[in-house]
C-alpha cells in the first residue's frame, strides 16, 4: 500500500491508445474496483497481475462493455467514450479472448468466427463465399491453415483456441484483452501463442494480457500493472522491476495482524488425506488434519483446491488414495457417506451449492440432518424448528421467522444458513471454501473469529481461500497446490506471504 | 399483489367461487350441493393423476406419460377381469397399482440411470405404453357386459352421500399431503427441484428421488387407469387420450412452478378442480366443445404468464446475490 507507483521513465514520449482514469466498481456491499488508473499503448503488451479476486476479471468486464463502471472515465486516443454494451466496446475497437472459450462445436470455423456479424449479400442472407474467405485470411495471419469449412467439434483444443483469437481478430480490434489466455495450452502452444502476440504487436494493436504466471508475463510483456483488493497498487516497465518487487506489491505487507490468530490447543490427527489421486485434477495429495486445528488450502484457481475438497466430501471420486478417519479407514462414496462420517463442506458459490432458495430457514437447516429429526422415514417439524432455532441463534441469524424462504433473505444472512446447516449435522471436520468470497471486509472479521471459535470448540477445519492474508491470519498449517500437485505444507512459523506465492506460482 | 400470491390457493378458492356463482346465474341448478359433488366426482380421477404428475414436476421432470399409463393398465384390468370373472377385485386394484408403478418405475430408471431428459424418456413410453395396450388388446373393445358387476360398480358404491370414487381421491389427497410435507421423501423433492445442486451437497440422491417420484406417478396412474375403465366401463387403446396434459395443466394453474421445487397439494388439488368446473360449465351454459378446448387453453396459458410473474419477483434476489458474487470472479 505505501509502495509508490514505479515511475515510467519513457512514458511521455509514448503515444496511448486507451487510458482508464479513477475506474470504480461498486457491488452491493463491496468495492470490486477503487480508483483503478490504466494506459494501454499501441504495440505493447501491458501484463495485469494480481491475486484471483483482486479485480482483474471486473476490469476486463467493464472494457467489454458487460459492467457500466461506477465512477472513473476511458478514453480511447483521448476522446472519451462510454461503454452502454459489448456491442459499443466491439465498435470502439476492444476485442477480448477469455479463459474459457464460448465456441459452438456444431457450427463451421467460419460461422464460429463471424457469429453476430457475417457478412451479407445485397438480400440480407449470409455471404458464405465472402465468409469462407475472409475466415481463412484471418487464420492465415495466424499461421494457421484449419480449413473454414469445418465444423469446430473436429479441431483440438489448441486449434479452437485459435479459432476464438481469429474471431476476437475479425472485428476491428485495436485493442485486445486476453484473460488468461494460456490456461489450458501447453508449452508448446503457448509458444504458437507468443507468435501471434508478437505478430498483433507488429500490427500496432495495443494487448492488455491477464495472467498469473510470472515467467510468461516476463516472456511476452512490457509493461505490468498490480492490482490487490481492487487498486492498481503499481505500474511500470517489466525490463526495471525485478521480480520480489511484483511479489511483494501483489500480496502487500502488513496484512498478518487484520486477522488476529485465536491460538487454540491442538489435539490429535483426526483425518489423514493418504495419496488422493484423479485423472486430470490432482495427484498425490496427503496430508493430516488434527483436532482443534485450521488448515489453510491456498493455491491459484485452477490448483486443484475444490477438486481435492469436493472428493473429500463424496462429490466426486478419487482413482485412488486412503482416507483415514480417526484411525479408522472410511470410504466416501457420496456426500451422504461423508455426512454420515462427520465432514461437511461448505461450498464456495451459496447461491448454487448451498440453498434451496424456495424453501424456508428450517427447511434448509434441517436438509442434511433429516435422518437425525426424523422417525422412521416421517419428519418431525418440532426437531427440525429446534434444531433451527438453535443454530439461528448462535449465528445470529436476524430473520422474521424460520418458515420464511431462504430467498427472501439478505447474502450475509444466507451465508448464516448455510454455515448453520452443517453445523447442524455435527462434524468432526469442516472443510470451508472460500469462506469470505464476496463479503465486505468487517463481515470477514466476523467470520474469521466465528471460525476460530469452532476450532477452539475442538473442530478439525480445512479452509480454502484464494486471499492472502484471510489464508496467513487464520490458518495453523498451509497446504500450497499448484497445477494439481503438493507445492508443500507450511507450518505457521514459516508462512510468509512472498513464501506461499513463490509456491503457488512455481517461482521457487 | 403480494400477499395474493402468498396466498395463491386462497385466490384460486376464490376464483373457482366466482367462476361457480357466475355459472349459477345461467345455468340455475349448476351450484347445488349434488351438482357441486358431481362436478367433485368428475374431477377425482384428474386430482389423482395431478397429484402423481405434481410429485414429478416438483422434482424438475415432467411425466407425460400417465395417460398412456392410464390407458395401458385400464385395458390389462379390464382383459383380466373379463377373462377371469373369478378373481376378487382387491387383486385387480392391486395389481392395477403394481402394473402402473412399474411402468412408471421404467420411466424412473431410464431418468435416473441412463441420465436421458424426462420429457424425452416421457415421450417415448406415451408412445411405447399406448402401442403397449394396443398389443395387449388388438385393438379391441372390453365393453361393460364383459366386466363383472363388481369391477364396475364400485367406485360408484355410495358411502355417507358420496360414490366412493370422490372418497378414494380424497383419500388419495391426504395420503399425498402426508408424503409430500411428513415424511423425508417428500422434503427430498422439494430439495431436488428447487436447488438439484444443494440437494446433492446434502447427502440427497436425487436421482433415486426421480426414480420414486416417476415410480409414485406411475402407481397413481395405475390406479387411476382402474377407475377410468371401471367409470366409463369400457377400455379401449385411445382411452384418456391426451390427458397428460390435463395433469401437466392442473399442476401449472394450481401454481407448481414448472422449474421444480414449488408447490402445494392443495394448489394441484385446485388446479384440477378448477379445470374441472370449466369442464363442466361450458356445456351447461351452452358453448360448443370446441370453444372450450380454446377456452381451456386461454385459462392455462394465463395461469402460466401469472405463474412466470410470481416466480420472477423471487428471480430477483438470486440476481442481486450473483451480482455481489461475480466481484471476486
Amino acid at each position: 500500500m505505501e509502495m509508490a507507483p514505479i515511475q515510467d521513465s519513457r512514458a511521455a514520449e509514448r503515444t496511448t491508445i486507451l487510458e482508464m482514469r479513477g475506474i470504480s466498481q461498486i457491488f452491493p456491499g463491496v468495492k470490486a474496483l477503487d480508483g483503478v488508473n490504466i494506459s494501454l499503448h499501441p504495440g505493447e503488451v501491458t501484463a495485469l497481475i494480481g491475486e484471483n479476486g483482486a479485480g482483474k476479471s471486473t476490469l476486463v468486464k467493464i472494457l467489454t462493455g458487460i459492467y457500466l463502471p461506477s465512477d472513473g472515465e476511458i478514453f480511447i486516443d483521448g476522446k472519451p467514450v462510454s461503454f452502454a454494451s459489448a456491442q459499443d466496446a466491439v465498435d470502439a475497437g476492444v476485442t477480448a479472448i477469455h479463459q474459457e472459450t464460448v465456441l459452438f462445436d456444431e457450427l463451421s470455423v467460419a460461422e464460429n468466427i463471424f457469429l453476430g456479424h457475417a457478412p451479407r449479400t445485397r438480400f440480407g442472407l449470409i455471404d458464405w463465399k465472402t465468409m469462407n474467405a475472409r475466415a481463412a485470411e484471418l487464420l492465415h495471419v495466424l499461421e494457421s491453415e484449419i480449413d473454414p469449412t469445418i465444423r469446430l467439434k473436429d479441431l483440438s483444443i489448441a486449434q479452437r483456441h485459435l479459432v476464438a483469437i481469429a474471431r476476437a481478430l475479425s472485428v476491428e480490434a485495436r485493442i485486445v484483452i486476453m484473460d488468461e489466455p494460456t490456461a489450458a495450452l501447453s508449452r508448446k502452444e503457448i509458444d504458437d501463442l507468443f507468435r501471434i502476440v508478437e505478430g498483433l504487436k507488429r500490427q500496432g494493436k495495443a494487448i492488455l494480457f491477464i495472467s498469473h504466471k510470472f515467467d510468461e508475463v516476463y516472456e511476452i510483456a512490457e509493461n505490468f500493472v498490480v492490482f490487490r483488493d481492487g487498486r492498481a497498487v503499481g505500474s511500470g516497465r517489466l525490463a526495471e522491476t525485478p521480480q520480489d518487487t511484483i511479489v511483494r506489491m501483489m500480496v502487500g505487507r502488513d496484512v498478518s495482524n487484520i486477522f488476529p490468530k485465536v491460538e487454540v490447543a491442538i489435539g490429535e490427527t483426526v483425518l489423514s488425506v493418504e495419496n488422493y489421486c484423479h485423472p486430470t485434477e490432482y495427484r498425490d495429495i496427503s496430508f493430516e488434519l488434527k483436532r482443534g486445528e485450521i488448515l489453510g488450502v491456498y493455491g491459484l484457481v485452477g490448483a486443484g483446491r475444490s477438486e481435492i475438497c469436493q472428493a473429500l466430501f463424496g462429490v466426486t471420486l478419487p482413482s485412488s488414495g486412503r482416507l483415514v478417519l480417526e484411525g479408522q479407514t472410511v470410504s466416501i462414496r457420496s456426500p451422504r457417506d461423508a455426512i454420515a462420517a462427520g465432514i461437511v463442506y461448505v461450498p464456495e458459490e451459496r447461491g448454487r451449492h448451498g440453498l434451496a432458495l424456495p424453501m424456508s430457514i428450517f427447511q434448509n437447516m434441517s436438509l442434511p440432518s433429516l435422518a437425525r429429526t426424523s422417525r422412521s422415514g416421517f419428519l418431525k417439524a418440532a426437531n427440525e424448528l429446534a434444531l433451527a432455532r438453535k443454530y439461528a441463534e448462535r449465528l445470529d441469524l436476524r430473520a422474521a421467522a424460520l418458515s420464511v424462504p431462504v430467498g427472501t433473505l439478505s447474502g450475509g444472512n444466507q451465508q448464516k444458513v448455510v454455515i448453520g446447516k452443517w453445523l447442524a449435522t455435527l462434524p468432526k471436520v469442516i472443510i470451508l471454501d472460500e469462506p469470505t468470497k464476496g463479503i465486505d471486509i468487517g463481515s470477514k472479521a466476523a467470520v474469521h473469529g466465528f471460525i476460530s471459535e469452532l476450532a477452539a470448540e475442538g473442530l478439525s477445519i480445512i479452509m480454502v481461500s484464494s486471499e492472502l492474508p484471510e489464508i496467513l491470519g487464520v490458518s495453523d498449517r498451509v497446504l500450497v497446490m499448484r497445477e494439481g500437485l503438493s507445492a508443500g505444507i507450511f507450518e505457521r512459523s514459516q508462512l510468509s506471504a512472498e513464501t506461499l506465492v513463490r509456491a503457488a506460482t512455481g517461482n521457487a | 399483489m403480494k400477499k395474493l400470491l402468498k396466498h395463491r390457493e386462497l385466490l384460486l378458492v376464490g376464483i373457482i367461487a366466482i367462476m361457480v356463482a357466475g355459472f349459477a346465474t345461467r345455468a340455475p341448478g349448476f351450484a347445488t350441493p349434488g351438482n357441486l359433488a358431481n362436478i367433485f366426482n368428475d374431477t377425482s380421477i384428474l386430482i389423482i393423476l395431478a397429484l402423481g404428475q405434481m410429485t414429478v414436476i416438483l422434482t424438475k421432470s415432467i411425466d407425460l406419460s400417465v395417460a398412456a399409463n392410464l390407458a395401458f393398465t385400464g385395458m390389462a384390468v379390464a382383459m383380466m377381469d373379463a377373462a377371469y370373472p373369478g378373481m376378487p377385485l382387491a387383486l385387480l386394484v392391486i395389481l392395477a397399482v403394481g402394473i402402473g408403478a412399474v411402468l412408471g418405475a421404467i420411466n424412473g430408471t431410464l431418468v435416473w440411470w441412463l441420465r436421458i431428459p424426462p420429457i424425452v424418456v416421457t415421450l417415448g413410453t406415451l408412445t411405447i405404453y399406448r402401442g403397449m395396450a394396443f398389443v395387449l388388446s388388438g385393438g379391441a373393445w372390453v365393453n361393460s357386459h364383459q366386466m363383472t358387476p363388481d369391477f364396475l360398480n364400485f367406485p360408484r358404491l355410495p358411502v355417507l352421500g358420496m360414490p366412493l370414487l370422490s372418497w378414494m381421491a380424497i383419500g388419495i389427497v391426504l395420503l399425498m399431503w402426508v408424503v409430500l410435507t411428513r415424511t423425508q421423501f417428500g422434503r427430498a423433492t422439494y430439495a431436488s427441484g428447487g436447488n438439484p445442486t444443494a440437494a446433492v451437497y446434502a447427502g440427497i440422491d436425487t436421482g433415486r428421488t426421480k426414480f420414486l417420484a416417476f415410480t409414485l406417478s406411475g402407481a397413481l396412474a395405475g390406479l387411476a387407469g382402474y377407475l377410468w375403465v371401471s367409470r366409463y366401463a369400457v377400455a379401449y387403446v385411445d382411452v384418456a387420450a391426451g390427458f397428460e396434459l390435463d395433469t401437466v395443466a392442473a399442476c401449472v394453474i394450481g401454481g407448481i412452478s414448472i422449474a421444480g421445487g414449488i408447490g402445494s397439494v392443495a394448489g394441484a388439488v385446485l388446479g384440477a378442480l378448477f379445470l374441472g368446473v370449466i369442464k363442466n360449465a361450458l356445456p351447461v351454459i351452452g358453448i360448443s366443445p370446441f370453444a372450450q378446448m380454446a377456452i381451456s387453453g386461454i385459462v392455462i396459458v394465463a395461469a402460466v404468464v401469472f405463474n412466470a410473474r410470481a416466480e420472477r419477483r423471487a428471480g430477483r434476489i438470486i440476481l442481486r446475490d450473483r451480482g455481489a458474487k461475480e466481484v471476486s470472479a
